[in-house]
Order: structure tokens, then C-alpha cells, then sequence
């Protein structure tokens, strides 16, 4: 591997190539494109959160003059549970559940149109919170779902169980001087992307449908959009824009099946936008979740075992994040007793989608309150604890496999000495410690390097830039071609202009289509050696590559000049034709990230305000491509975090309406919110990469939640088990302690 | 289906007249100043078709005059205008606050205190500083003007006494004298961008012993109105507004407030902490008179 000292490219921090076209408002986003004679599409939501739909009569909107087409749940006939999603059969499942859909002349007619489309309901009771959902004699939400599919016992909300045990946790206890034990609840929280889900769609007499849309993945759209149609992959090109944000929530699809169908019925191109309540309704959260964590350590701070029992919301349709956060609950340490036990649990709430770390920042908060309330019991400094336990390479991790080499230790080396730490909390503050971990994922990736005459680089790949991806791409390019990064240009191709590729999530992209882009330049290489080669009549090992270009190898004789990139392009046609390099792979070993944070906070006694006034985040990224944007990670994660551990929650009334759509009472935290969010990269390189990268967009958002409540815990003198911690909470919980 | 329609008259009478006319032909109407209400609402909540007449562009709307007994501030004038403006930051630094406290920069270029007050929400941020001012509405429609205390102005969440025919012109303000002071603060859960939970305005004059000889309390948020609580008030006259009357005036906004539970706070939570903004603003009124 690269040592950094020999890295010319990597860890630079050049513009955007995607910058000029977003902040001068040229870039195409989701909602963009119009096309002639296009119709705007509408969806008609339930009103209830949970009723059977006894019948759909469309006859009214349909009688409307500009209305030319509508839809319901049976114009969607395949995708299971997903198309049932996107719309109700035989229930509505949430409040805000699409029901049936319209296309018309202008939004207003489409919005007038819905109205007139009369649907019949039984209402149901609402399951609004796990306690509900898996009580004795709980409204079932899906009649015919048996936990872990055993049909032998009686239908359940419980879609499934999973367990990860090791050792013997009642010893492990027994041999314990102190053992904490506490229950954390975390809310439903939103990716709170700015830019709503949006798509246009068109498909043609031979049933060829186009669809552009906002997206995390364009092959997941396609293969998605096409299983809900009952339609094959090679029916469907999808065109991914510029996208505002997903954090998650633009892995899974909405409207575009409901969008293809209008535009099948109508003959025209058919555009749906969602609003920002819509957004809020009927798509994204990540689960609620309910946690018990229960942790023993000998007096010197060594943890003899540890039980987490996680039960996370899948909202209407079973799939929570559960398993990761099984996986993650306990990752940090190396433990030789534990049981974890995991619950996918159904209510009548939005299907969630995944949100950065999907079910880490959940379980971890809990265990990462609780180890903090053990390092108070022990009196110990919360990094030296964690440093006494901490997971290193060679540990086996408590969902199987053994790290290779990881950055937790170098993380807590650093938090320990830096001046952010040392330093300690100012008079009247608290301050809280957490640990974060995501395990990273590799997968599928796809590029193409294509050389233009003048010897500019296109590389073509199909990882959604969500984060600066295009960026760190033409980075690696620029270090393993050794050229200049001006001379490189990164685009996102569609299902049709490009190599198959996963979605971009899981931190794979700057990982495994990284990787993809480094083979495919060493293809490039391979065949400008050959160029040469052929050129200076020798022999193709007899030829070097080297600060991007051909030379002779030494020792050969031979009076040449070097052949740069642009000369060999300028006479490929002369050598063979034009230069495509290409690259495809299963990505293998993406490796983990861990974090560490720490949260300093005041709170206002006499109204329950918390205000955070500094933050720090430590993080492992294997190897920084591009460290403005892994700081960018870090701080975005970071205030993500912040948001949901102090105001960000779903709030329902009696009969599971969301009382909060929209941003004013959904609280994101604005910037005058924030302090500075400090950032120290280490770098500990991921022995699978060329360049040692890892992927950094997930982890950040981990260890907030515990590390704020962690501080509150400090500043108070007491602990609030439960998120988020918003001024009437707070408030009521300084009353009942004093 | 009806139609949108937008009127921007150019005079008093002819917006009068046309407000009467559209009322008598039961026409939708809706007065415009800034719209950072109204276009929220017509994206949102309210959607249904009307017509719109501008008041913006009025002379009579702009009007900002400070007199030796009165300040009149015109019914449209946005925000920024008199959050740059020195002589009034000087005189009324609580309700110009109040003023500075709506949305952002860029909702601040338009949002007027006349279209807060107008919009009548319990959480208008203007609405308890304009009561802590004595403010009077001057309003005007086809009978003529007429003035209107700001705390009789606002009749229940989103209504207010005015006509179908009539209009707000501009607030009236008694000029401060001698050793006056006032405040604003609301309480909400982030630092801006938001609706206020509670709010708490102070208005004190002090003679020159420190003692308080005149004092008004308005509150908002805590109630269907904003209000104005003058067992507060009285808790604060005759003191030197030390540590105890502030808190006796803080009991008695609590006392004063009938909030709901809702998505933004419980009862409990608007009840105690309407005392503890007034007992704050109190301070900074205090503070300021002296000064
Ligand atoms: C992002 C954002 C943040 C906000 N933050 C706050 C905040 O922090 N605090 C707060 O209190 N408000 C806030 N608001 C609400 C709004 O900005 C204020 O209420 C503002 O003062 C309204 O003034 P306007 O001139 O824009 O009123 P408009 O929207 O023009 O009108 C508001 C209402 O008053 C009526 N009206 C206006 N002028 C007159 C008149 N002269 N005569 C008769 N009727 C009239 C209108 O018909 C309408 O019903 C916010 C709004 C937005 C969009």
C-alpha cells in the first residue's frame, strides 16, 4: 500500500467538480425536468392510521376536466411489501399512506382532482408505540405475520427475533464488582433531507419507460420500480439528478411506479413532487426504538459481560434496522460474555428507510449511557474505560468476524490528549463521552475511464454523489494515473450510460467504487504502456509508467522521450483506437469506522434548555481522500446527531396523526444552534483498500445522542433516559429532582 | 373553483372602497402587507382562492414619525426598516426586539408588526411588547377611524375586531419619558426560526430613587390572546424591582396564562416558564430604565 508521504493527490483539498453548477444554481435536481405536454402528478393520502380500504371509486376525478388519469393500489400489482408501500391494498397503514393517485393538466387541477376520489374506510386502531405493538391482545397490523415466520405460534407484530450470545453472561456478572443497568427510548426521527422526493416519468408504446428522478441508487430505482410494475430491469432507464440530500432516505423508491402507470394510462410524461408534509408522512423515519442495556465490570474497569435487549419500530411493514443495531450495540469492546437480543417490531407508522447508521445510533445510545454511568460508578475517566475494553485488530466482533486492523484505540489515544479534552468543561457545563461505530459495506462498483484526444479524463460511474463523492473519485484517478486533478472530470451515468452499481450507502462509494475507478486507471495504464510499447517498437514489460507518462524502463536502451497521457491519446488512433479503461468488482473488506465524541453543554435550569457550546468529534478514515469532505461528514453527521438527541421526534396525537410535518415543529437544528464542530481525522488505513480508505459518511452520526445526553447527565447531576432532551422534558425532569 | 385576484389600490379611500365592495359582494378578501403569513398560509393550511389587496404600497402604511408624545409606526413597515433604525432601537428597544426576533434576514425584509398583530396568532412575537407599550391600533374602513388598545385588538386565535371593511393604518405608540425602560423574550426551543412557547413583554418607569412608578406586562403564547396581566404590573409599581417583585410578577403571569398542551409544550411547562420571562424581562426593563 501508498505510504501517505509518497501521495501527491490524495489528502489535497481541491473544488467540487459538481461545485460551480450547484452554488450558481445550474445543477438539475430532482423536481427540474419538464418535458412537453407533461402532467403533474398527485397522491391521495389516508386520513386514517390504520383502516381497511373497503373500496376505491376514481369515477369522480376521473370526470374532471385537464384530469387524465388516476390510480390505485391494484394499478400496482407486484414489489410485496414495497409496493404496497408505494400504494394501500386492502389497508392503509399509516396516516399518510398513498391510496390512489392522479394525473392532471396542472398541479392545482390534480390537487382539486383528488377530493373527488371517494374512498371507503373501516377504521382501525392505531399501534403507535412498541409497548402497544407487543402487548397481550395488541391490534394486529399485518394479520398474517408470525415472528420469524413460524406460523405455529399466533400472528404477532413482532415480525422477527435475532440473537448474538457468547460466553456465559450470568457468570460474567456474578464475577462483576458493579453493574449498571438502565431502559433508553429514542424517538422516530427524519432524514430531514432538504430537497423532497421528486420524479418525472414517461413510457412509450412499446412499454420502454424513462424515469429521472432524485435518488441514492438509479439501479435500485429501476429494479425496484420494475418489480412493483411487474415489469423487467431492461424496461426501465433511470436517470438520476443532482440530489438534495437522502442520508438514507433516497435508497427506496415512492412515487415512480405511481408516476410510470399515470404516464401508461395518460400517454404522457408524467411529474410528481412531493411536499415537505408528504415528506414528513409518508416517507423516511427511522425506527423509535425501546433498549435495555445491562453492563458488569471488575473494580480495575474490565467489563466481565454485558446484555442489550433492542426492540426498534419497522413502522407498517417489517424490515427495522434492528440487525445493525444488534451488530453495533457492542462493537467497541472486546467482551467475552454477552447477549444481545434484537425485536423488529410493526406499528401503524411510516415504512422506515434507512438513515445513516441505520440502528446504530439507537442501540449505542443506550449502551454507550450506560457504560458512562459505569465509568461514574467506577470513578473512572470515561476514554480510560473504554481504552481498558476497547475492540483492536484481531478481536472478534460480537457479530462474527475478527477486525483486521481498526482505529478505535488510535481514536480514544487522540480524544485523551487533545486540547479539547484536557481542557476540561467550563464552570456550570457538563460534559459527555461516547463512542461510535459503523461496520461499512463494499458491493458492487462499476467505472469507466475514458481518455479524450487531448488526454482530459471522463470517468463514468454510477454512485450518486451525495457527499463529494465525484470529488474523491477524480482524486484517486489523478493519484494513480499521476496527473493533475484539473485534468479529470467524475459523472454519474444512468441505468443505461453506465456499469452496474450498488446504491450509494452503507459509506461504500469512496471504497468500492473508488476501488473501481483505481482499476479501471491501471487498465488505462496497461494499455498506454502497450502504446508505447508498440510506439518505440519494444517490449511491453520493458516499459514504465510514471508521474503519468511512458518512459523506458531503466536499464532499457532506447532514445525516447516519455509519452504522456495527451500524446498517446493524441495518436491512439494511430496505436489501436481510443483509450477506455474499465474496471468491475464485488468490493471486499470495506472497513470499519470508529469515532469518538464528546458533547459540552449547559442547561438552563429555569426553562430546560440545553445549549451545546462545544463539540469534538475523532474519527478513523482509513486514508482521507479529500479531508474537507470527511470533516464535512464528520460535522453534518455530527449536527444530525445533535438534532435528534435534544429536539427532533415524531409527535402523534390519540389517533396516530403526526402532529409536526413540517420544519417549524419538526426541529432541525439551525446553525445559530451549533457551535463549532471540531474535527480530528485519524487515520489507521483499511489494509483492503489500495489507499487504506474506509468509509466515513455514517459513523459521525452515532455517538451524539449518547455523548449529549451524557453531558446533560454531567451538568445535571442526574440522568434523562429518554431522547430527545427538549426543554419541557428537561423541565419537568429538574422538577422531579428537586 | 374560483380565481386568484391581486388589487394593490393606490389610496385610503380606494382600498376602503374596495374592501367594502368585495365584503358586500361576499367576495374572499384577503389584506396583504409583508405575505410572510399570508403565502405560508396559501401553500399550506389554506389554499382556497382570493382576493388579494396589497397595503404596502400605501404612504399612510409607511408612515414612521417619533413625536414628543407619540410614535406612529405605519402598518407595513417591514422589520429590517425599523431594526436599522437608530432613534427608535434607542426609545423602544424591547418592541423593536420583538420585531428582530420574526423569522430571519431575508422574512425580516417584508414582515411587518402590523401583519403579526393582523394575523392575531396567540404566538405573534410583536403583540405582548406592543401591549407592554400601550400601543393603539388606528384603524380605518368605510365609517371612518377609530383607535383600538392592542390588548382589546386581537378577539381569539386568528380573529381580530376589525370589519370586513376595514384596515389596520399604523400603531401608535406613547413616546418613552423620564426613566423608562422595556423588554421582550420568548421562549423557544431553538435560537431563531421558530414560534414562540411563551412570550413575556415589560414596560417600567422608575423615578429617581429607583422605585418603579409605572409598569405594563403583556404575555403571549400562554393563552387564546396575548394578554396584559396587570396584577404583574402591580407586583412591580412601588418596588425597586428587585429579586421579589420580580418573582411575585412572575407568579402572576403564571397565574394569568391558560395555555393548552400541544406539540410545543405541556401546560405545566408554558405556565412556569411565561413567569420566569417575565421575572428576565422585568430585569433588562429595569436595567434599561436605569440606564
Ligand atoms: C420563516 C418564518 C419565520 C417566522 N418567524 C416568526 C417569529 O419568529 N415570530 C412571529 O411572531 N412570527 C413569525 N413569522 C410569521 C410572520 O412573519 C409574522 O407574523 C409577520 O409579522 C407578518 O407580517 P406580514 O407583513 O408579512 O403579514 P402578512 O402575511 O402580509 O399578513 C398577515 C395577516 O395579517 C393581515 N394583515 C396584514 N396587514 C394588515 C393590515 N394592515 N390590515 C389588516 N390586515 C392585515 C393579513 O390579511 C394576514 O391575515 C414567521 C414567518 C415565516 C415565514
Amino acid at each position: 500500500m501508498a505510504e501517505a508521504v509518497d501521495l501527491k493527490a490524495i489528502g489535497t483539498r481541491p473544488v467540487r467538480p459538481d461545485g460551480v453548477e450547484k452554488v450558481t444554481g445550474r445543477a438539475n435536481f430532482g423536481a427540474d425536468l419538464n418535458l412537453p405536454g407533461m402532467l403533474h402528478g398527485k397522491i391521495l393520502r389516508s386520513p386514517h392510521a390504520h383502516a381497511r380500504i373497503k373500496s376505491v371509486d376514481l369515477s369522480g376525478a376521473l370526470a374532471m376536466d385537464g384530469v387524465l388519469a388516476a390510480v390505485s393500489g391494484k394499478d400496482i400489482p407486484g414489489g410485496g411489501d414495497l409496493g404496497d408501500n408505494v400504494l394501500a391494498k386492502d389497508k392503509a397503514l399509516y396516516h399518510g399512506h398513498a391510496v390512489a393517485a392522479v394525473a392532471a393538466r396542472s398541479a392545482y387541477i390534480a390537487e382539486l382532482a383528488l377530493d373527488e376520489i371517494k374512498v371507503e374506510y373501516e377504521v382501525l386502531n392505531p399501534v403507535m408505540s412498541i409497548d402497544d405493538a407487543i402487548a397481550d391482545g395488541a391490534t394486529l397490523v399485518n394479520e398474517s405475520l408470525h415472528t420469524n415466520g413460524d406460523t405455529s405460534q399466533p400472528a404477532s407484530n413482532i415480525a422477527a427475533i435475532t440473537k448474538f450470545e457468547r460466553g456465559d453472561v450470568d457468570q460474567g456478572f456474578a464475577d462483576a464488582d458493579v453493574v449498571v443497568e438502565g431502559e433508553y427510548r429514542v424517538p422516530t426521527a427524519h432524514q430531514g433531507y432538504i430537497e423532497p422526493h421528486a420524479c418525472t416519468a414517461t413510457i412509450n408504446e412499446e412499454g420502454k419507460a424513462t424515469v429521472w428522478c432524485c435518488t441514492q441508487g438509479q439501479f435500485d430505482v429501476r429494479s425496484m420500480t420494475a418489480n412493483c410494475l411487474n415489469k423487467q430491469v431492461s424496461d426501465i432507464r433511470v436517470i438520476p439528478s443532482e440530489i438534495g440530500g437522502g442520508f438514507g432516505g433516497k435508497t427506496t423508491i415512492y412515487l415512480e411506479p405511481v408516476a410510470v402507470k399515470l404516464s401508461e394510462i395518460s400517454g404522457r410524461p408524467v411529474k410528481m413532487v412531493m411536499s415537505r408534509e408528504e415528506v414528513f408522512r409518508a416517507t423516511g423515519p427511522t425506527s423509535a426504538t425501546l433498549c435495555r442495556a445491562k453492563v458488569g465490570a471488575k473494580k480495575d474497569g474490565t467489563i466481565t459481560a454485558a446484555t442489550a435487549w433492542l426492540a426498534y419500530e419497522a413502522g407498517a411493514f417489517a424490515g427495522a434496522p434492528v440487525g445493525p443495531g444488534c451488530m453495533s450495540v457492542l462493537a467497541p469492546y472486546d467482551l467475552e460474555n454477552f447477549r444481545i437480543e434484537g425485536h423488529d417490531v410493526l406499528v401503524t407508522k411510516p415504512k422506515v428507510a434507512a438513515y445513516r447508521a441505520p440502528g446504530a445510533p439507537q442501540s449505542m445510545h443506550a449502551m454507550e449511557c450506560a457504560i458512562d454511568e459505569l465509568a461514574r460508578k467506577l470513578d473512572m475517566d470515561p476514554i480510560d474505560l473504554r481504552l481498558k475494553n476497547a475492540a483492536d485488530e484481531g478481536t472478534v466482533a460480537p457479530y462474527g468476524p475478527q477486525f483486521p486492523a481498526i482505529g478505535l484505540r488510535a481514536c480514544l489515544e487522540a480524544a485523551k490528549v487533545h486540547p479539547n479534552y484536557t481542557t476540561p468543561p467550563a464552570e456550570g457545563q457538563g460534559r459527555g463521552v461516547a463512542v461510535g461505530f459503523w461496520f461499512n459495506i463494499g458491493m458492487q462498483s462499476s467505472a469507466e475511464i475514458r481518455i479524450a484526444e487531448n488526454g482530459a479524463v471522463t470517468i463514468m460511474e454510477g454512485s450518486p454523489d451525495i457527499g463529494g463523492s465525484r470529488a474523491s473519485m477524480c482524486l484517486m484517478a489523478a493519484e494513480t494515473l499521476g496527473i493533475p486533478y484539473e485534468n479529470i472530470n467524475a459523472h454519474v451515468g444512468d441505468t443505461e450510460a453506465t456499469g452496474y452499481c450498488n446504491t450509494t450507502g452503507g459509506s461504500r462509494t469512496t471504497f468500492a467504487t473508488g476501488m473501481a475507478v483505481i482499476e479501471a486507471c491501471e487498465d488505462i495504464i496497461a494499455q498506454c504502456k502497450e502504446r508505447a510499447a508498440l510506439t518505440w517498437e519494444l517490449d511491453v514489460d520493458q516499459v514504465d509508467w510514471e508521474d503519468g507518462q511512458a518512459i523506458p524502463k531503466p536499464g532499457v536502451n532506447a532514445d525516447v522521450k516519455p509519452l504522456s497521457l495527451a500524446d498517446i491519446a493524441r495518436s491512439a488512433g494511430r496505436t489501436g483506437g481510443p483509450l477506455l479503461g474499465r474496471a468491475s468488482l464485488n468490493a471486499q473488506g470495506p472497513g470499519a469506522s470508529f469515532s469518538v465524541n464528546w458533547t459540552d453543554v449547559e442547561v438552563d435550569r429555569e426553562t430546560g434548555k440545553v445549549d451545546v457550546k462545544a463539540f469534538t468529534g475523532v474519527q478513523d478514515a482509513g486514508r482521507a481522500i479529500h479531508p474537507s469532505y470527511v470533516e464535512g461528514q464528520m460535522q453534518g453527521g455530527a449536527v444530525q446527531g445533535l438534532g435528534w438527541a435534544l429536539n427532533e421526534e415524531y409527535i402523534y396525537d390519540a389517533d396516530g396523526v403526526m402532529e409536526n410535518a413540517g420544519f417549524l415543529d419538526y426541529r432541525v437544528p439551525v446553525t445559530s444552534d451549533m457551535p463549532m464542530i471540531d474535527t480530528q481525522i485519524v487515520e489507521v488505513p483499511n489494509p483492503s483498500h489500495p489507499y487504506g480508505v474506509r468509509g466515513v459518511g455514517e459513523t459521525p452520526i452515532v455517538a451524539p445522542l449518547a455523548a449529549t445526553s451524557n453531558a446533560v447527565r454531567d451538568a445535571l447531576g442526574f440522568r434523562i433516559n429518554d431522547l430527545p432532551l427538549s426543554p419541557p422534558r428537561v423541565l419537568a425532569a429538574i422538577d422531579e429532582n428537586e | 373553483m374560483g380565481d386568484y385576484a391581486y388589487a394593490a389600490p393606490a389610496t385610503v379611500d380606494s382600498t376602503v372602497e374596495l374592501l367594502s365592495s368585495s365584503a358586500n359582494s361576499g367576495t374572499r378578501t384577503q389584506v396583504l402587507a409583508g405575505g410572510t403569513d399570508v403565502l405560508v398560509q396559501m401553500r399550506s393550511t389554506d389554499r382556497g382562492a382570493r382576493l388579494i389587496v396589497d397595503i404596502k404600497q400605501l404612504a399612510e402604511t409607511n408612515v414612521l414619525s417619533v413625536g414628543e408624545d407619540e410614535i406612529y409606526i405605519g402598518a407595513a413597515i417591514p422589520s429590517a426598516i425599523l431594526n436599522e433604525n437608530a432613534e427608535l432601537k434607542g426609545l423602544l428597544p424591547g418592541l423593536i426586539e420583538s420585531a428582530d426576533l420574526i423569522g430571519s434576514t431575508q422574512i425580516q425584509g417584508r414582515a411587518s408588526i402590523g401583519g403579526n398583530l393582523c394575523n392575531s396568532s396567540p404566538a405573534g412575537d410583536t403583540i405582548p411588547a406592543l401591549i407592554a407599550n400601550s400601543a393603539v391600533c388606528h384603524i380605518v374602513g368605510a365609517d371612518g377611524e377609530r383607535d383600538v388598545p392592542v390588548e382589546d385588538f386581537v378577539t381569539g386565535v386568528g380573529t381580530n375586531c376589525m370589519a370586513p371593511h376595514e384596515f389596520l393604518l399604523g400603531l401608535r405608540v406613547p413616546t418613552p419619558k423620564g426613566n423608562t425602560g422595556d423588554a421582550y423574550l420568548r421562549f423557544i426551543p431553538r435560537t431563531e426560526m421558530d414560534i414562540a412557547v411563551a412570550g413575556a413583554g415589560v414596560r417600567l418607569t422608575l423615578d429617581d430613587s429607583g422605585a418603579c412608578t409605572a409598569a405594563r406586562v403583556g404575555i403571549g403564547a400562554v393563552a387564546p390572546t396575548a394578554l396584559v396581566v396587570s396584577e404583574a404590573a402591580d407586583a412591580l409599581i412601588g418596588t425597586q424591582v428587585d429579586d421579589d417583585a420580580l418573582n411575585a410578577a412572575a407568579d402572576a403571569c403564571s397565574a394569568a396564562a391558560s395555555p393548552i398542551s400541544d406539540k410545543r409544550g405541556t401546560v405545566e411547562y408554558r405556565i412556569k416558564v411565561v413567569g420566569v420571562l417575565c421575572k428576565r424581562a422585568g430585569a433588562i426593563a429595569r436595567d434599561r430604565a436605569k440606564a
